[in-house]
């Protein structure tokens, strides 16, 4: 049926890919919020993080409870959010992370899985299990393109403050000295603690780091898309797929994989069947992780036994 | 790691058949036999998939999936078309264990924990299909009218039938892993759990190892699978979600990972609390996360061999205490 409504006009057809387009960008963006998160953290430990799909529902459940059941203004309770799911990224670090009795890689991913499941279980005490909307942050109008697409405010804003975040964490990367001791971390823990850098503070700024993060890509989705205890979930894993697309710990590839994978999933789900929209995300994890296992940035030859 | 692989074992299997023998004497209600069999088809798949974390040290979060294909495989064939019962499931079995190595090898084929994601992204891929393909799978209302098992002219059409049946399944998993893992085989796969290095070096082929003990892992699942389908015989995609590969991981870890009784105590113990909260229903996750996390931060080797540990720790203290007393005196 689409097809054929598709192809009445070419007109129409290039509208619908733009139409299409326009939405996998913006939900690319989030994934690639999301998959910086996750790069983060396993550049500073090793480990997959599965809390942060948590911080994703929490960040959009804050915003709401602030900015609809508080009636905060809305710039205050972003910021209030994006604090308080850092400060809970960090205590999961300070407390179960750093008190572990063994310190090998698998245990600390099932206690991030541990940990994952005691925030949903809390969230859902907290606000129960209904979708709730958050306003959006300018308006509801619709904006219309050349191509005859449409663009909503909220779309507008959430590839502003993606770029942002994305020129912010580069600065910090690139031209701070504490950006610096974190990617130092990431290369080597001994070297790094022996040129003098807390490598046990590096790892609880990156917990805080990627909570901020999920956050954020929560807050600014849930205009769109309602926000409930769980929404995480899907996203999460999604931006998980996205980190591996673009190559596990690479911050370029992250952009690049978020940004595909949203495209590749708006596509897939308009073009050939919108039931399996949420599979397109994890075929293509299968074929990247069996054709090219160190994504699309990945260097060199993944380490074969 | 192999405290409870000894020779032990021959009394600790013959308790073990004992139990499951006498045990339905003392279970009155309907109820508890349903919990009963629930805890056998669970440990199935995490004696499987304990082979798999505690023996090959890896993850994998798509256990779920496994198990569905058993049940998928077993109800779509003898309902849809018309199978007879056991060999579906051999059908079924042989077909996961398959579909386990197309996942299994290009992952493990690396180094570091790369069938984590493969296992995560196959695991949802295969929720969503029980979904969607809704002309053999019955789509999300399930498929309903799944036959029972039967041998010869015995039908296993009430709990207590299925009570043994399940067991005895139990009963021979964990026979087949015990005795996997003082084979060569087992041997072969704690050395690559100690060291994969070290292990390659002495001409064991790890990948290799760590392919089978997935595929064989996975088999288990569908086995455990396919006795479920026929027990219920009804079957709904909601049954083999994400949250299902948790929960038997969570029954792994408690139990203690690389621990064989572990895996029994495990299941058993996440089972029943599972059911005792089955009221509050909401209190389930929190309750796993809680648990998940207290016993991988204070007693990483599981809780069962975690306290048999400290019981030899203490045990130890006081004899040096004791010597120590002595030399005073």
């Amino acid at each position: 049926m689409l097809w054929a409504r598709g192809f009445t006009t070419v007109m129409d057809f290039t509208q619908q890919i733009a139409q299409y387009i326009i939405t996998g960008l913006t939900i690319g963006a989030i994934y690639a919020i999301v998959a910086m998160g996750f790069n983060i953290i396993h550049n500073a430990t090793g480990i997959v993080n599965f809390a942060q799909c948590e911080f994703i529902s929490l960040g959009g459940m804050f915003m709401y409870s602030l900015v609809v059941l508080f009636k905060v203004n809305l710039v205050v309770s972003f910021f209030i959010s994006m604090v308080g799911v850092a400060l809970i990224g960090a205590l999961i670090e300070i407390g179960p992370i750093r008190h572990a009795r063994s310190k090998e890689i698998i245990i600390l991913i099932f206690l991030t899985i541990g940990l994952s499941e005691i925030i949903r279980g809390a969230a859902q005490e907290v606000w129960g299990t209904d979708n709730v909307g958050v306003p959006s942050f300018s308006g509801e109008n619709p904006i219309h393109l050349l191509g005859g697409a449409t663009i909503v405010p909220q779309h507008i804003w959430i590839f502003g403050i993606t770029i942002l975040i994305m020129l912010m964490l580069r600065y910090f990367f690139k031209n701070t000295l504490m950006g610096k001791a974190m990617r130092a971390t990431a290369v080597d823990r001994r070297a790094a603690a022996l040129a003098g850098i807390c490598v046990n503070r590096m790892i609880l700024l990156s917990f805080a780091f990627s909570g901020a993060l999920g956050a954020v890509a929560g807050m600014i989705i849930a205009p769109i898309s309602t926000t409930s205890y769980d929404t995480g979930i899907m996203l999460g894993l999604k931006g998980f797929a996205a980190a591996i697309l673009g190559g596990y710990g690479n911050f370029v590839g992250a952009i690049l994989g978020g940004i595909l994978l949203g495209i590749l999933e708006s596509l897939g789900a308009g073009l050939i069947s919108s039931q399996y929209k949420d599979a397109i995300a994890f075929f293509v994890l299968l074929l990247v992780l069996f054709l090219k296992p160190t994504g699309i940035m990945g260097y060199g030859e993944s380490e074969r036994i | 790691m192999d405290t409870f692989l000894k020779q032990k074992d021959i009394y600790c299997f013959a308790a073990l058949a004992i139990i499951i023998v006498i045990l339905p004497v003392f279970v009155e209600s309907k109820y508890y036999f349903i919990v009963l069999n629930v805890i056998g088809l669970n440990t199935i798949v995490v004696v499987g998939l304990n082979l798999l974390i505690g023996f090959a040290g890896q993850i994998s979060l798509g256990h779920a999936a496994f198990y569905g294909l058993g049940s998928y495989f077993s109800g779509i064939l003898t309902v849809n078309y018309g199978f007879p019962l056991w060999p579906a499931m051999i059908v079924g079995m042989l077909a996961t264990g398959m579909i386990a190595y197309l996942i299994g090898y290009p992952s493990l084929k690396l180094r570091g924990h790369y069938l984590v994601m493969a296992t995560l992204g196959f695991g949802i891929i295969v929720n969503i299909l029980m979904g969607e393909l809704e002309q053999f799978t019955g789509g999300h209302d399930g498929l309903i009218g799944i036959p029972q098992l039967a041998i010869g002219g015995l039908t296993f059409d009430n709990d207590l039938k299925n009570f043994y049946l399940i067991w005895s399944f139990v009963f021979l998993s964990m026979l087949a892993a015990r005795n996997l893992l003082n084979s060569r085989v087992g041997r072969a796969l704690r050395a690559v759990h100690g060291s994969e290095t070290a292990a390659n070096s002495l001409g064991i082929n790890t990948a290799d190892y760590k392919v089978k003990v997935f595929v064989l892992s996975a088999m288990f699942a569908s086995i455990s699978g396919s006795l479920y389908a026929h027990y219920i015989t009804f079957i709904s995609p909601s049954s083999y979600d994400f949250y299902y590969s948790i929960q038997v991981v969570t029954m792994v870890i408690v139990g203690g990972m690389g621990s064989l009784w572990g895996s029994l105590f495990g299941a058993g113990v996440l089972t029943f609390i599972s059911e005792a909260l089955h009221v509050a229903k909401q209190y389930h996750i929190i309750a796993y996360g809680i648990f998940l996390c207290l016993v991988l931060v204070f007693l990483p080797e599981g809780i069962l061999v975690g306290c048999y540990h400290f019981f030899l720790r203490r045990k130890a203290r006081k004899l040096i205490k004791r010597g120590e007393n002595l030399n005073i005196s």
